[in-house]
């Protein structure tokens, strides 16, 4: 239990003592987890939308395939883009291995099958009628979609919240594409992971605390985001 | 507040600035737990920064995944500690300039009450004990395998070999008194210490975890040749992958070879751990001879491919 009560206390000094690597390290993460979230969501959202605006031969299917790749084990997602960027691998020549981009794909990867699947169940959501006005304005594709996605924009943002708690939390494939190397690639969870294996627990908890509060400070902005936006159309 | 969003900013900028810095060339190096988890590689890479404006972007994720990476290509140089599986990636032509750096004891750790009663015991007589006893479902006596394929699981093999057990035959899943984590070495000594059991543990692993987290087992063997744990280095064969960095794995190699490669590392850890965690190999008079059997005193040459 010691363990834990220390953990805090480190938390707390490292926080106020601005602890450089520690700030770079949480800087780090932070930058690989919001650029995946950014990316994932500028792909899936759309993807989403066009799933759910379309009727097409075999849609239940892909519904079906996207929600089940919510359960992709992080470390499968890294090992897949480790095969493809390794040296030895189709995109070799890129040398992605080891560098934050390398991260962010996986994490694009990772996150991406959360939003498509919530941005469509949240326009799924939506008043029927919405989708059939919509139709019968006869307005362009895009347009209709871009109002619909606008409708759903709550249940679309809690998905975007819910991608970077899953990005920046998991460890499996930064881990393997990052390899954890000090000063380059090392996050949050793979210092975590280290100073586990150190024997290192209360500083294990210490960066736990540290994650969380950036989750925290995260949401408080989604949440202040949201509430401001209400407002403004109520008013 | 605001507080919380001005220190989110500066995290974030933080993040962007060190996303990429370049300038200094860059070797890479997989190596393995046991080694990096001491902290040693962390004082070479800042040292090496400052001193030859190299890079070394070390990463550490077992034995087996550094050799899968070296084999594909990935990295410049292997730094790890397994005499059979070093041999076996030279002979399959992907190391060369294999070169012995430092060396340790591994330990067998347990209880201190030694239920098996196996202090002062050789690590043969040591486990060839616990077997023993454990067949004969003594209680109390267990033995926790890292069960992993890492080069203490490699060493632990040799260890029941040279006690004239077949590990696969008579060893693994031989029943509940040998139990296999197939975890890494801080992990499978918590779980050791949570069951009362013996392990075979580097030292400096068991020192971290005795330090911090009060694990409740103590060394009750500690001399034996098959305890030796050589760290050697070797640079990826050019031949297979062009584009290794030779110049640079040359200079790292001849550094750490080098009276300053060798004095940085007998003297790391005595502010830690209270004392050196690895000799240097230059004690050595001939490092070629057995046990050791490695060159540790030519240097290498960059070798173009």
């Amino acid at each position: 239990m010691g363990e834990i009560s220390d953990g805090f206390i480190e938390a707390v000094t490292l926080i106020v003592t601005l602890d450089p690597e520690i700030l770079e390290i949480a800087g780090r993460s932070m930058y690989v987890s919001v650029a995946a979230t950014l990316v994932a969501a500028l792909i899936a959202i759309p993807l989403g939308a066009l799933i759910y605006y379309y009727d097409f031969h075999g849609k239940r299917a892909v519904i079906n395939i996207v929600q089940t790749l919510y359960a992709l084990p992080t470390v499968i997602v890294g090992l897949l883009v480790y095969l493809l960027v390794s040296y030895s691998g189709p995109l070799g020549s890129l040398n992605l291995l080891y560098t934050t981009n390398a991260m962010i794909i996986a994490q694009v990867i990772l996150v991406s099958p959360l939003i498509v699947g919530f941005t469509i169940a949240g326009l799924s959501g939506l008043d029927k009628e919405m989708k059939y006005t919509t139709l019968a304005l006869n307005a362009r594709a895009y347009r209709a979609i871009l109002t619909l996605v606008r409708e759903a924009k709550f249940a679309i943002l809690s998905a975007v919240v819910l991608a970077f708690g899953r990005a920046i939390a998991e460890v499996g494939a930064v881990m393997m594409v990052g390899g954890n190397i000090r000063h380059f690639t090392r996050t949050l969870t793979t210092a975590i992971t280290l100073n586990t294996s150190m024997g290192d627990f209360a500083m294990s908890i210490a960066l736990g605390i540290i994650l969380l509060t950036i989750a925290l400070i995260v949401n408080l902005g989604v949440n202040v985001l949201q509430h401001y936006n209400g407002r403004m159309k109520d008013e | 507040m605001g507080v919380f969003l001005i220190l989110f900013a500066v995290i974030f900028a933080a993040g962007c600035v060190t996303a990429d810095q370049q300038e200094p060339t860059q070797l890479k190096i997989a190596t393995t737990t046991s080694l990096y988890d001491t902290g040693l590689l962390d004082a070479v890479q800042d040292y090496y920064l400052e001193k030859f404006n190299v890079d070394l972007l070390i990463t550490s994720q077992g034995t087996g995944k550094a050799i899968a990476s070296a084999k594909n290509g990935d990295v410049d140089v292997l730094l790890v500690h397994s005499p059979a599986q070093e041999a076996a990636f030279i002979d399959e032509g992907y190391g060369i300039d294999h070169r012995g750096i430092a060396y340790n004891y591994f330990v067998i750790v347990g209880p201190a009450a030694d239920p098996a009663g196996i202090a002062g015991m050789t690590p043969e007589e040591g486990v060839a004990k616990l077997k023993e006893l454990g067949e004969a479902g003594t209680s109390g006596i267990v033995f926790i395998s890292r069960g992993d394929n890492s080069g203490t699981h490699s060493a632990e093999k040799t260890i029941w070999k040279s006690a004239g057990f077949n590990y696969t035959a008579q060893i693994t899943g031989s029943g509940p008194w040998y139990k296999e984590t197939g975890a890494g070495m801080g992990d499978s000594l918590t779980t050791a210490g949570q069951l009362g059991a013996y392990i075979l543990t580097d030292e400096a692993t068991y020192l971290a975890y005795k330090k911090n987290n009060n694990l409740p087992l103590e060394i009750i063997i500690s001399e034996g040749t098959t305890l030796l744990n050589r760290y050697t280095v070797m640079t990826i064969n050019p031949e297979k992958f062009p584009n290794t960095n030779v110049a640079d794995a040359a200079a790292f190699t001849n550094w750490l070879i080098s009276a300053d490669g060798q004095n940085f590392i007998g003297s790391f850890g005595v502010e830690t751990y209270g004392k050196a965690l690895f000799t240097p190999m230059s004690t050595l008079k001939d490092s070629t001879l057995p046990p050791f059997n490695i060159d540790s005193k030519t240097p290498v040459v960059a070798s173009s491919a």
